[in-house]
């Protein structure tokens, strides 16, 4: 009963709705979120809905966004700042990286920055410059921030709750290709908690884990090696900051090997993380070398190739089919 | 150098009243401070100085692994944080010693900083409103007026309960107005109209750049452009500075929106004790500023009022007193443990941090009756 059928896009809306409801300190601010609901609608409604003072459109300047939603968190607001696209995040980086992420440290504690940056990221939508990046390791490299992306219909409406309701500042990646295919969602219960990684499909000869739109790839991967005999057990990552590291190496202490899939450009990635940290950790169950299959180490493609850029179900497989022969 | 036409003043270099109709609107904020004030004005320059050089001294002895000299810039800091009330909010830059002893923020916490024992590390609660330095330069700009957007969120803008109505003084330099940050401040405060005081301390030099690179037209003149209205007052002039910052602090409070105030003053000594102004500027140009110190003329004022000796006498011995308790406290501070490094990245517990201090208790247990 308390199931429905909906976009991510939607559960988006609907778990910022249901933030705000439950407290009036949450603000939304961005560009283009008011009348027009954002460039991918997933504040529609609610600038009708909370008023003008609760979703703010703001000027357009990134630095400004989220150096003001410092100060309006440093007066007890819970600003939920939206960055258009990913590739225009650059502008805000200082104030997030020197300022939102180290606040709390330089007051000792005394300070919590409850902010959460919302960005719409990766590609599969075809679209120009600037508009289809996976930025998350710049964040991920930096001391005090808190990362998520949900891969999910269900874990986009809780985790974007969940995320408000976190006293440190929480960067959260929403996988743009996955805004408009449709999921359950259980309005009753989360499941989860913010931080957890989960193994969302069981299997017993190799181990994949990804987050946000690769989640699917990897689940339609799994699928496809089943139907030849290779059973995957697939993790959605969840969290990219901190990293919930127990399932993983649960998992791959029981397979014996690991494929990190990810859109991002390899070097320094969460993969190089996971794949660094899976070995130190679980270094005498790996049968095979923690392989990473991302994007290439250029900048992101012009739209018309960038299905030979990112990874896909055959790469992922053939990365699979890499692990398995060692 | 840069004064112009519309530079605001009530007193001149040599201690005496300027009387003009630009600055009528202004008398009244001055003709209601009473003796006593004008002594706290003057015995808080006076003490700020004396441990603002004991602060470098200590620094050249090797105490403090930097110091952030405000010498000269003495008048502007004073008036304007007196100017402020108690529930108003105040974002520094990094320079604003005086502002955060009045304030009541212990200058010991500066000094901690600077040796190297903390980023900050005070609670604006506890400090009269007034916030963490910021040492990127122009960051708090944006910081106050995201707050000052707050206060006006929370209605406490323009009710004419001056109980309630609260406003936001932030201080930067006049390099950090060629930042985008503190132009994005310009624009947001002007689009929703917050309750906010820009203070500029124009003291001429951005480390070893003069102002002139950074505009070819006065400061004062660019937020107009934004449509913040703005003033530029002689800020060595203690009591412009208070009526600039009382009056413009007042607009703010009652709803009229951001207001901008640019402070002529001279760095007199370097950018920082790692700095050696001697290979950028002549002594010519120091010379003219001395000739217009901001404490000097106010004393030569208050003489002129009838001042006792003994006033003067007294807030020497006052001030040399406060340096010395910093120095013996200064000597005193210990490093914080090692552990607090992981303390408080995160406000709740978080793996990493928890993994990670136990790894480096561990390292640390290691040598434990080893070597």
């Amino acid at each position: 009963m308390a199931t429905e059928t909906l976009t991510m896009a939607k559960a988006l809306t609907l778990g910022l709705a249901a933030a705000m409801e439950a407290d009036d300190k949450v603000v939304l601010m961005g560009e283009d979120i008011g009348p027009l609901g954002g460039v991918f609608r997933v504040t529609e409604g609610l600038q009708k809905q909370f008023g003008a003072h609760r979703v703010l459109d703001t000027p357009l300047a990134e630095s400004g966004i989220v150096g003001t939603a410092i100060g309006l968190a440093m007066r007890g607001y819970r600003p939920v700042v939206e960055i258009q696209f990913d590739g225009f995040i650059f502008p805000a980086f200082d104030q997030i990286t020197t300022q939102l992420a180290k606040l709390t440290a330089r007051h000792e504690g005394a300070l919590q920055l409850p902010v959460v940056i919302r960005v719409p990221y990766g590609g599969h939508i075809g679209a120009v410059e600037h508009h289809q990046e996976s930025p998350e390791a710049y964040f991920a490299h930096t001391a005090g921030l808190r990362l998520v992306s949900p891969a999910t219909p269900h874990d986009a409406y809780w985790m974007i709750q969940q995320a408000i309701e976190s006293t440190d500042p929480v960067m959260f990646f929403e996988p743009k290709s996955r805004y408009w295919p449709k999921g359950e969602v259980d309005l009753a219960s989360p499941g989860a908690e913010l931080h957890a990684s989960r193994i969302v499909r069981a299997g017993t000869d190799v181990t994949v884990v990804g987050h946000g739109a690769m989640v699917s790839m990897l689940l339609d991967a799994a699928e496809l090696a089943a139907e030849e005999g290779t059973s995957i057990e697939v993790v959605d990552l969840r969290s990219l900051s901190p990293i919930d590291y127990a399932p993983l190496l649960d998992s791959v202490r029981r397979t014996g090997r690991l494929v990190v899939a990810q859109e991002a450009p390899g070097s320094v990635s969460i993969g190089s993380e996971i794949a660094a940290t899976v070995t130190e950790k679980a270094f005498y169950s790996l049968e095979a070398p923690v392989l990473r299959v991302s994007g290439y180490d250029t900048p992101f493609p012009p739209a018309k190739l960038e299905g030979a850029y990112l990874p896909d179900v055959d790469r992922i497989l053939h990365a699979v089919d890499r692990a398995l022969a060692y | 150098m840069s004064y112009t036409p519309e530079t605001l003043q009530l007193l001149a270099p040599d201690g005496t009243r300027v009387v003009s109709e630009a600055t009528e609107a202004y008398l009244p904020y001055v003709d209601a401070l009473t003796e006593q004030q004008l002594r706290e004005f003057y015995r808080t320059m006076r003490v700020i100085r004396r441990f603002d050089i004991e602060a470098g001294n200590l620094q050249r002895q090797g105490q403090l692994a930097l110091w952030i000299p405000s010498l000269g810039q003495e008048a502007a800091q004073v008036g304007s944080g007196f100017a402020a009330k108690a529930h108003d909010h105040i974002f520094p830059a990094y320079r604003e010693h005086a502002v955060g002893h009045i304030r009541g923020l212990d200058v010991v916490q500066i000094i901690k900083m600077l040796r190297g024992l903390t980023h900050g590390g005070w609670n604006p609660a506890e400090t009269g409103n007034f916030h963490l330095y910021t040492l990127v330069i122009g960051s708090q700009t944006l910081h106050a007026t995201g707050y000052a957007m707050g206060i006006k969120f929370d209605g406490m803008v323009g009710t004419g309960d001056p109980e309630k109505d609260t406003a936001v003084l932030v201080y930067f330099g006049d390099g950090a107005t060629s930042q985008g940050d503190v132009n994005e401040a310009f624009i947001f405060a002007q689009s929703y109209q917050t309750p906010q005081v820009f203070f500029l301390q124009n003291n001429h030099w951005a480390i070893s750049v003069p102002v002139r690179v950074q505009s070819r037209t006065p400061l004062f003149h660019r937020p107009r452009g934004f449509g913040i209205p703005s003033v530029q007052i002689d800020g060595n002039d203690v009591l412009m500075s208070y009526a600039a910052t009382a009056a413009s602090l007042d607009a703010a409070r009652a709803g009229e929106g951001p207001q901008f105030i640019e402070a002529l003053t001279y760095r007199m000594g370097a950018h920082t004790t790692s700095d050696d102004p001697t290979k950028y500027r002549d002594d010519d140009e120091l010379r003219y500023w001395q000739e217009r110190d901001p404490i000097s003329r106010f004393e030569t004022y208050l003489r002129g009022l009838g001042e006792s000796e003994a006033f003067f006498t007294e807030v020497n011995d006052e001030a040399e007193q406060f340096a010395s308790e910093a120095r013996a406290r200064t000597l005193a501070l210990e490093p914080p443990a090692a552990e607090s490094m992981f303390a408080h990245v995160y406000s709740q517990p978080h793996p990493v941090m928890d993994a990670q201090r136990q790894a480096f208790a561990d390292y640390e247990a290691s040598f434990e009756g080893g070597a």
